[in-house]
């Protein structure tokens, strides 16, 4: 019988060799004779160690790892068929501690099977929450969610379930699922993962919502920057059609549920939700005035259901468990768990799903290991290219919507970016005003004109000119941003701006005592 | 200029495979430029009578998305990540590096139409930075050392 090879094709892992090495193993395994059977699954996460090669044994799956192209003779030469010793060899896979300390609910499958096997999704508990589904009513469905304590996971944190309700009881011919999959947020690549790695998670969760509302047309609007999503999204939905999960009739219910995926086209503006439902419908991404929401007057006018991928993958568990189990996970508002994605300046960068309530110190040394470089962690930024700039007295705070706004920071999608001592954080100011200037659909002045003459008044900061006059110019206009801008990208862009310069007034030419000013 | 018979074909192939579908003019685009590498002004009326749309609703969205071209990039596209965990981990340096090497600034195509070199606002590989993207392949931990093997490799059609 041939033994089982496991090589991640998790994009991250490709631009790391995977496929090299996944042939290097089929050559070395021929010229020895030996019989191996390769699965390309999804990543465990641990992407320091990636390449992360498993071989399956009667112990269980044995990790090698990073494993490049030349490593391959000597693993067959130490017997790794067989979990031989190796200095790449780091034991059970399940036992890696980075693994074992997590709380793996949405990520539960990532990295284990093969993603688009429906036999194998069907073996690890899949569609086991959709066919409990297919026996509640739609505001049963929604209940359940509700009951969850389930917040948006794409960073606005608010209750899926009452928006779920909200489409539930708006009456209208035509009603759609929308996943917002454009995770433009830098430091983030959770939604990336469960689409590469698990994309029948994402498509039962968003089936279940279309039961629960009575939506028949689901559209997975994907960032054109993953192209390797797009193609196990695309394998992934032809296998459940053919396989009756999608389409008319699944499984013999009468429900019918079509899904399609769209391509965006490079604009960070479209992760707005109003932005994407735009762009859906063939336009500009230009943001949307609010009301009416989306779950009134959404896609083409439709009541619409428009949640992130985390979201959406979230939703099997919660139907196959109930929503007491998911909210017997986290603290306070925030319950269940946040795939955080570690990133930036860190030894150990990955993925690590936690229930809500671990600290960033936590985050940051015993998993992260510090910084990659070797220097002191200096500032993190959390929630991605919005979120604020938090300095080492401020790695305490516990993961949770609420103490994170209490100290004027966000969640946002769970991305964490580390930096060392290096950085200049003037400069990375500077850059969150450049980027809103790329990325502002133009609707709103204080976005569109604001951000522009952000980075004109920094650069004269940084240059030393009129310095008193222009800080508190800065600080104006983020105020003019922050409260009168039309969407988060405008109002939210003061975020890295301020808390660079609260948290690191020396990097603006101030001393530490005139941060007030 | 006329456009070449076989890219009319592309364009009109792309208009009538999506022109059904609600919210066509994206898919569409992305249809053209997949085939074409680009999206030539000749497309525009085109697929502004076929959607019945004006020229300028179709040349808004076109100039809207940083993903669309209207002019033909070089024969390999080189994206490098910009985002903040990339600049963590040295990106600044290695945008600086590669636009020496090409001789061109972002936005830019070197002279024997190679390279075209753009920026890019995360690529999801931030576990792995700083990351590039040469035409669809990702990768990560690139150094200026790697970089210029990705050079060599797609000058020789390796990559």
């Amino acid at each position: 019988m041939s033994i089982k090879i496991y090589v991640p094709r998790d994009s991250s892992v490709l631009s790391l060799g995977a496929n090299q090495v996944a042939l290097a193993i089929v050559v070395e395994a021929a010229r020895r004779g030996a019989s191996v059977e390769i699965i390309r699954n999804g990543s465990r996460g641990l992407f320091w160690l990636e390449p992360l090669v498993e071989v399956v044994t009667p112990e269980g799956r044995i990790a090698y790892g990073p494993v490049l192209p030349e490593d391959v003779p000597s693993l067959f030469e130490c017997n790794f068929l067989y979990g031989g010793e190796h200095h790449l060899r780091l034991g059970l896979t399940e036992g890696i501690p980075y693994l074992k300390n997590q709380d793996r609910l949405t990520f539960a499958r990532v990295g284990i099977a093969d993603p688009v096997s429906l036999q194998d999704y069907l073996a690890h508990d899949g569609y086991r929450g959709f066919k409990r589904a297919l026996g509640l009513s739609g505001a049963a469905i929604v209940k359940e969610v509700t009951d969850s304590g389930l917040r948006g996971r794409g960073g606005a944190a608010f209750p899926t379930g009452i928006k779920w309700n909200t489409v539930l009881n708006t009456e209208a011919s035509q009603k759609y699922i929308v996943c917002n999959a454009d995770e433009g947020d830098s430091g983030t690549y959770s939604d990336r993962m469960i689409m590469e790695g698990d994309p029948f998670v994402l498509i039962e969760g968003m089936t279940i919502a279309g039961i629960a509302v009575g939506a028949t047309q689901g559209y997975i609007y994907l960032r054109s920057e993953y192209p390797h999503a797009l193609q196990v999204l695309n394998e992934a939905i032809a296998v459940a059609t053919a396989n009756h999960y999608l389409g008319e009739d699944i499984l013999g219910s009468g429900k019918t549920f079509h899904l399609e995926v769209r391509r965006g086209a490079g604009a960070y503006v479209c992760g707005e939700e109003t932005s994407l439902l735009e762009s859906l419908e063939g336009k500009r991404g230009i943001v949307r005035f609010k009301p009416p929401l989306p779950a009134i007057q959404g896609l083409f006018g439709q009541p619409t259901i428009i949640n992130n991928v985390i979201s959406l993958a979230s939703v099997p568990i919660i139907l196959d468990k109930g929503g007491a189990f998911y909210r017997d996970f986290g603290l306070g508002r925030s319950r269940g768990t946040l795939p955080i994605q570690l990133a930036g300046n860190l030894k150990h960068c990955g993925l690590v799903e936690k229930a809500f309530g671990v600290t960033l110190r936590e985050l940051l040394y015993d998993y992260g290991g510090g910084s990659a470089s070797g220097r002191p962690i200096r500032a993190v930024q959390v929630g991605g290219p919005l979120g604020a700039y938090l300095p080492e007295s401020q790695f305490d705070t516990p993961l949770d919507y609420e103490a994170f706004t209490s100290i004027w920071a966000v969640l946002g999608h769970g991305g964490i970016v580390a930096f060392d001592d290096t950085v200049d954080m003037a400069r990375m100011a500077r850059y969150a005003m450049e980027f809103c200037v790329i990325e502002s659909c133009g609707k709103c002045t204080p976005c569109r004109i604001g951000s522009t003459r952000g980075v004109e008044v920094i650069d004269k900061i940084i240059a030393g000119r009129d310095h008193a006059a222009n800080i508190a110019l800065l600080r104006d206009l983020n105020d003019t941003m922050l409260n009168s801008s039309l969407c988060a990208l405008g109002g939210m862009t003061p975020y890295p701006v301020l808390s660079a310069l609260n948290h690191f007034p020396q990097d603006f030419g101030l001393q530490p005592t005139q941060q007030a000013a | 200029m006329t456009l070449p018979d076989r890219t009319v074909r592309a364009i009109q192939a792309a208009i009538a495979s999506n022109q059904d579908k609600p919210g066509a003019l994206l898919p569409i685009l992305h249809g053209i430029q997949d085939h074409v590498g680009h999206i030539p002004p000749e497309a525009v009326p085109l697929i502004a009578s076929e959607l019945n749309l004006s020229r300028a609703e179709v040349h808004g969205v076109i100039s809207f998305y940083h993903y669309f071209r209207q002019t033909p990039p070089g024969r390999h596209t080189l994206q490098i990540c910009q985002a903040e965990s990339c600049q963590a981990m040295g990106s600044v340096a290695l945008t600086e590096y590669a636009k020496q090497c090409l001789g061109i600034d972002f936005h830019g195509t070197t002279g024997d139409q190679e390279f075209s070199l753009e920026p890019v606002y995360c690529l999801g590989n931030c576990a792995c930075s700083p990351a590039v993207m040469l035409d669809d392949e990702v990768y990560g931990r690139v150094t200026p050392e790697r970089l210029e093997q990705l050079f060599t490799q797609a000058r020789k059609g390796q990559a």
